[in-house]
């Protein structure tokens, strides 16, 4: 019988009995993340298990390491939620002074990383440390108990962004901090979604085996957060992806006019010129992905704050050189 | 064991600090420019650049970044270090209680200057002693000689108890000024110094650890309780290191507190840093007209050596504690502690606390005097006049 191949490794390095919340998108992510690193790291070095990990300060630290277990299969380091970078950057500094093979993967969540975290993220990649850092970006901060980031979206509930008589909830753009990435002119940045595992995983890969820092800021479900049904985790990204909320892109070497954007699907009609994507007329309505989330509720109430956000979802695309079309829900 | 000749070399404390660093073999340097530490990081870099010293450094964009790589390197298995001053030590104070929580032995220079407002760059020790509860160990050096020294010895004591040195001196009193500094053949260093063994590393692939996990309330006290036993154990590791530094290199650093004439002394001068080197020539002229007068010189604030200052106190009338520091609705920082130490003891001598030299002000041979003078009074008399005295106050 022909035995087939499994699409990515089955080596474990953040293994079970974890701490987090059943359905956590985040967890997905890290899962898959580690296993691509490893993949990239046999790929390139003979040796799967090449790697270590420093991570901030977050739900996905707090959850995989209570003294004395650990959830992590890789040799890590937490050192405080404002400097996952700057720890990175030491790491890797030591594995050269001592000539070691491999790749180091700092982790942050999008507070530790848009916020508190985005000095030390700047001093990493500008300085060209070979580090992957991952933003898990699951859009509040969550450990605490789902406050406002600067990577919360427009019209999203969070205990510190509460919708009420004069609030219509977070009332400030999402601020991207993969644009802000690239800015350093780094070797690689993309944006991806547990909503796409593959491309997730591929993304990894790339940026595991290349020279220098790269940044991957990937999206993920909290449904303790995001009021949103457990099961329906990598649905409800995947609703992001092709509703036009969450873009996937990379953008190489700060190269800005030639970001690769990847087709969203679900139906959306992508229009190319010379190989580049310049037009998407996404088919299916925000409202699709809003509407699975309790975070999003009170908007539905407020139509006019949703035809804000679609606003906002055009400029963003705008800024990836992309005209895009939304529609609204059919009547 | 090789035949010990010195290279004397003229050279400002900041130099001396980053000689030994070179000497030390450091391998991983993280550091961020703040006056009046920057000379060191600068000289590290050219000795960098020259291939004078195999060091990777990582010029980043922050102290707190500074002291979270330098963390890093050290978890890593790297023999580490960084330096700073003031608001740059302010800034990194999270993670200074990181540094020693993780049980790393990172070797940090800390440039004694006064913290703002109102802005200053000149000496005062608030800076670091707002730092006695970190966890980390101090040295106060009194001479640039010291700052080498301290360095090297530092290393030698940290790797050995995994907690993390302070070498600590004054800004441009020692920082920028120059002074003969006799430095250690390299292969003497490395006799003294050897690689450092780390208990774990991050590229343990095999056997991979966890570096800084959440513990409950079950666990918490116990890492604390380790933490406060490696200081305890760190006295006796400092004796030794500090001996066996006498022996091969012919200065003696024994004692966590330096004992000058103090023998037959009345009353004695304590007191830390580069302040101390006037207390003694000031001792030294007292003596001549006749006073009996030493000074003992706490070169280890933390661990802090209560058992030398009890054989000291018992055996003295009064002490003058001087102080370039202050806690804000107490009184200088080294004379709690040393009323503090004493209390369960014997020894009950009259003490006074005189806070000098803040913020740079110069603290002169003829400000010994003063000193003296009054408390030769009070000893004579029995009894304080004010416990604590703002020595300099223009009134």
């Amino acid at each position: 019988m022909a035995v087939r191949k499994p699409p990515i490794t089955t080596r474990e390095y953040w293994a079970p009995g974890h701490a987090a919340c059943a359905g956590c998108g985040c967890a997905t992510a890290l899962k898959l993340a580690t296993k691509a690193f490893s993949e990239a790291m046999e790929e390139k070095f003979g040796d799967p298990n090449a790697f270590a990990i420093a991570q901030a300060t977050g739900c996905m630290e707090v959850v995989s390491a209570v003294f004395p277990y650990t959830a992590w299969k890789a040799p890590w380091v937490h050192v405080a939620f404002e400097n996952a970078a700057a720890v990175a950057s030491g790491v890797e500094a030591a594995w050269k002074k001592k000539g070691q093979k491999g790749k180091i993967l700092a982790i942050g969540g999008d507070g530790g990383t848009a916020d508190i975290g985005l000095q030390a993220l700047s001093g990493m990649l500008e300085r060209r440390h070979n580090v992957v850092y991952l933003m898990y970006d699951n859009e509040a901060y969550m450990n605490t108990g789902i406050q406002r980031s600067s990577s919360t979206p427009y019209g999203a509930w969070t205990t510190t962004s509460p919708p009420g008589k004069y609030s219509i909830g977070e009332d400030k753009p999402k601020k991207w901090v993969a644009l802000i990435a690239a800015a350093h002119q780094i070797p690689y940045v993309a944006t991806a979604s547990i909503g796409n595992p593959f491309d997730f995983v591929k993304k990894m890969k790339k940026a595991a085996k290349l020279e220098g820092p790269a940044f991957v800021q990937v999206h993920c479900t909290c449904p303790t957060g995001w009021k949103s049904p457990l099961e329906k985790g990598v649905e409800i990204a995947r609703l992001a992806i092709e509703t036009g909320v969450w873009p996937l892109f990379e953008i190489e070497n700060g190269d800005f006019f030639n970001i690769k954007i990847q087709s969203p699907g679900g139906g959306a009609k992508v229009k190319r010129e010379g190989g580049k994507v310049v037009a998407i007329e996404f088919k299916k309505p925000i409202e699709e992905y809003l509407k699975l989330q309790g975070r999003f509720k009170h908007l539905f109430k407020r139509p006019e704050a949703i035809d804000e956000m679609r606003e906002q979802i055009k400029a963003m695309w705008k800024l990836l050189g992309v005209d895009v079309t939304l529609p609204k829900p059919e009547e | 064991m090789a035949e010990y000749k010195p290279i004397r070399k003229v050279v400002s404390g900041n130099y001396a600090a980053a000689y030994a660093v070179k000497h030390a073999r450091v391998q991983v340097v993280a550091a961020y420019p703040i006056t009046p530490q920057t000379s060191i990081i600068e000289k590290i870099a050219e000795f960098i650049a020259n291939g004078e010293a195999d060091i990777q450094y990582v010029p980043v964009e922050s102290e707190h970044s500074a002291m979270a790589a330098t963390i890093g390197a050290s978890a890593t298995g790297a023999r580490a270090f960084t330096a700073t001053a003031s608001q740059g030590l302010a800034l990194m104070h999270e993670m200074l209680h990181w540094a020693s929580g993780a049980r790393l032995p990172i070797v940090m220079v800390e440039v004694n200057r006064a913290l703002a407002p109102p802005w200053s760059v000149w000496d005062d020790q608030t800076d670091s002693l707002a730092q006695r509860d970190t966890g980390w160990m101090q040295f106060y050096a009194e001479n640039n000689q010291e700052v080498y020294d301290g360095v090297l010895m530092a290393f030698k004591i940290a790797e050995q108890v995994n907690v993390p040195i302070m070498v600590i001196e004054s800004a441009f009193i020692l920082s920028h000024t120059y002074d003969v500094v006799e430095m250690i053949p390299q292969e003497l260093v490395d006799e003294f110094l050897p690689p450092r063994k780390p208990l774990y590393t991050l590229t343990d692939f095999d056997n991979p650890k966890a570096i800084g996990a959440l513990a409950t309330p079950d666990d918490y006290y116990e890492f604390r309780y380790k933490l406060a036993k490696a200081h305890e154990e760190a006295k006796k590791i400092i004796k030794d290191v500090g001996k066996e530094f006498g022996e091969r290199f012919g200065r003696d650093y024994s004692d966590m507190i330096e004992k000058y004439r103090t023998d037959d002394a009345d009353f004695i001068f304590l007191g830390m840093g580069s302040l101390m080197g006037t207390v003694k020539e000031a001792v030294d002229r007292l003596r001549d007209e006749g006073y009996k007068v030493g000074a003992a010189k706490v070169r280890w604030f933390r661990p802090f050596p209560k058992e030398e200052l009890y054989e000291l106190a018992k055996k003295v009338d009064g002490i003058a504690v001087v102080d370039r520091n202050f806690s804000f609705g107490q009184e200088g920082i080294l004379f709690t502690e040393a009323k503090g130490a004493l209390y369960n003891t014997s020894a009950r001598p009259l003490m006074k606390n005189y806070i000098v030299g803040l913020g740079g002000r110069d603290f002169t041979l003829n400000d010994v005097r003063k000193i003296a003078e009054d408390m030769k009074g009070l000893i004579e008399r029995g009894e304080l006049d004010e416990e604590v005295e703002w020595y300099h106050l223009k009134r």
